[in-house]
């Protein structure tokens, strides 16, 4: 006797009417020319549709794969996740909705944190996924972006973080506000420590991770595209009770007013960044 | 006890205080400076040199309007980017002739418009905040009426953080709030019970340092008497950040501003 036996040889036939060929998730429609990108293609080119250049969300840690040489990297901080100090509920308790984040986007917090080489240079990256609550800055995605300048300014490395963001989180009221202050006092100290910062805008990035650390890079680069700004463009449109113009918000509005650096599609990214920490990384001292 | 709806209606209160009101009575000698000298003067934040207790200080603050006409010519008291960078100005003569800065917080929040928006008022505020934390002159900050989100926060960096008993401090209007959560704006005072922004929620949270007390039924009903028990706090807290060595200063702020938060680990 067979120590293990099938408890049935019956194949279970499909009936005729639900037989159909799975193309579901094979294909992706593109956002903005409708065309359909064969998802396989579509993450080579870097979540880009290679018709109309559209720049999808990119999920955090494909992005940190990307960032990092060979992506080699070690993942840090992972361990600070967020608590529920205002015991807030809304239509349903925070931490819930914290729980619920974590399963969804495979994410610690709303930012990865990350160390490694970036075109050979040592790098603290600091890497924002839109899916966890909307990318919203907490206490512990301010704890987690003032750790990584604190990493850089002790091992005399870049910081490199990537925005995507709706803004404060609103769960954890004014400590949240507090975050915003926190992280630019960070990169105050960075600042005076002569260390790199380079930020990306990536859609979108609004409200207090703007007002706070996503403006204060030496450099800012931001996604083609993207949403970028303090207020968001419904509250505007509230207020002022006017339609706004085409094109408001975007990079490519920034950009024109001065506001940002440069804009660059994610394909050519990577070499960007990697001539402006060239430029940046100078480890000649001899004029101190 | 007053519910945090309550203390939000009295912040609001048409007749209570303003910075205008705290210069005119607490201080001598008011020069207000002007303008950003980069693009524009923004009347909704006011600043200039003044004394204090003969002490020279530089003051500065948001100013909402008293009748329709003012409310107009202040924006509400919701500033633009020039506001934000006058401010920061102002505060870098102060730093430079090394005297203090009083900072006076009333504002529903940085003007969301066209405008503020293509003269960059997210960069404007995330520059004041890298900026102040290491300003080397004392700095008390008084959140005298509505803390409004990033557009208070913009002036309220500082080693003393005061907040009015009745004053509310929060990172999204109530109504803003309750139009997020529950698409529904009157919920507001719903969201204003979730938000902890009442100076005592605060203060046990670490964010301010210390409650000014108001008269039985909110500072209008008593300016004069609310202006006394301010006064008094601010000299208090002043002669005490003055008090310290300036190296000593800036690095107690970063280290108060590097703690705030609650995470786990």
């Amino acid at each position: 006797m067979s120590w293990f036996r099938k408890k049935s040889n019956r194949i279970e036939s499909v009936p005729a009417n639900e037989r159909r060929v799975k193309t579901e998730g094979i294909f992706v429609k593109c956002t903005k020319c409708d065309a359909a990108l064969y998802k396989r293609e579509l993450e080579e080119s870097l979540q880009v549709c290679i018709h109309c250049d559209f720049h999808f969300r990119w999920d955090a840690r494909s992005r940190v794969c990307w960032l990092f040489d060979d992506c080699r990297y070690e993942e840090l901080d992972a361990e600070v996740t967020s608590l529920d100090p205002l015991e807030f509920v809304d239509t349903k308790p925070y931490p819930e909705r914290l729980e619920r984040a974590k399963k969804t986007s495979g994410l610690p917090e709303a930012i990865i944190n990350a160390r490694g080489k970036v075109g050979g240079h040592d790098v603290f990256a600091g890497v924002m996924d839109f899916n966890f609550l909307g990318g919203s800055m907490g206490s512990a995605v301010g704890e987690k972006v003032t750790r990584l300048i604190e990493r850089a300014i002790d091992e005399r490395a870049a910081v490199i973080t990537f925005a995507a963001s709706g803004g404060a989180r609103m769960q954890e009221g004014t400590l949240s506000l507090m975050q915003m202050a926190k992280v630019s006092a960070a990169l105050a100290q960075l600042d005076s420590a002569k260390l790199p910062f380079i930020s990306v805008l990536t859609d979108p990035t609004t409200g207090g991770v703007t007002a706070s650390f996503a403006m204060l890079g030496d450099v800012i680069i931001a996604e083609p595209r993207a949403l970028v700004g303090f207020a968001g463009p419904r509250v505007i449109e509230q207020t002022i009770r006017q339609k706004l113009p085409e094109n408001f918000q975007t990079s490519e509005f920034l950009l024109e007013h001065g506001m940002i650096d440069i804009v660059v599609d994610r394909r050519e990214m990577r070499p960007h960044i990697i001539k402006l920490l060239n430029f940046m990384v100078n480890n000649n001292e001899s004029d101190e | 006890m007053l519910t945090p709806y309550e203390r939000l209606q009295i912040a609001r209160a048409p007749k209570r205080f303003y910075t205008l009101d705290v210069i005119e009575r607490l201080f001598e000698d008011f020069t207000e400076l002007r303008g950003d000298r980069r693009y524009g003067d923004d009347a909704a934040i006011i600043a200039g040199t003044a004394t204090f207790h003969k002490t020279p200080v530089v003051v500065i603050g948001q100013q909402k309007g008293r009748d329709t006409k003012e409310r107009r010519m202040r924006n509400f008291g919701m500033p633009k980017p020039e506001g934000y960078r006058k401010a920061l100005r102002i505060m870098k003569l102060a730093e430079k002739f090394r005297r203090p800065i009083l900072t006076f917080i009333d504002t529903p929040g940085a003007y969301p418009g066209i405008d503020a928006e293509e003269r960059g008022q997210a960069e404007a505020i995330a520059y004041n905040l890298r900026e102040m934390a290491k300003l080397e002159t004392p700095v008390v900050v008084t959140v005298i009426g509505e803390g409004g989100s990033g557009g208070a926060l913009g002036i309220g960096v500082g080693d003393r953080v005061l907040m009015l008993e009745n004053a509310v401090y929060s990172v999204i209007s109530p109504e803003g709030c309750a139009a997020i959560l529950w698409k529904d704006a009157a919920q507001a005072e719903r969201a204003a019970n979730c938000l902890r922004l009442t100076a005592e929620d605060l203060q046990r949270l670490g964010i301010i340092d210390r409650t000014v007390a108001e008269p039985v039924g909110g500072a209008h009903t008593d300016t004069e008497e609310s202006l006394r028990l301010l006064d008094s706090a601010l000299k208090e807290n002043l002669e005490f950040a003055v008090s310290i060595k300036s190296s000593e200063r800036v690095k107690r702020r970063f280290k108060k501003l590097r703690e705030l938060g609650r995470w786990s680990e």
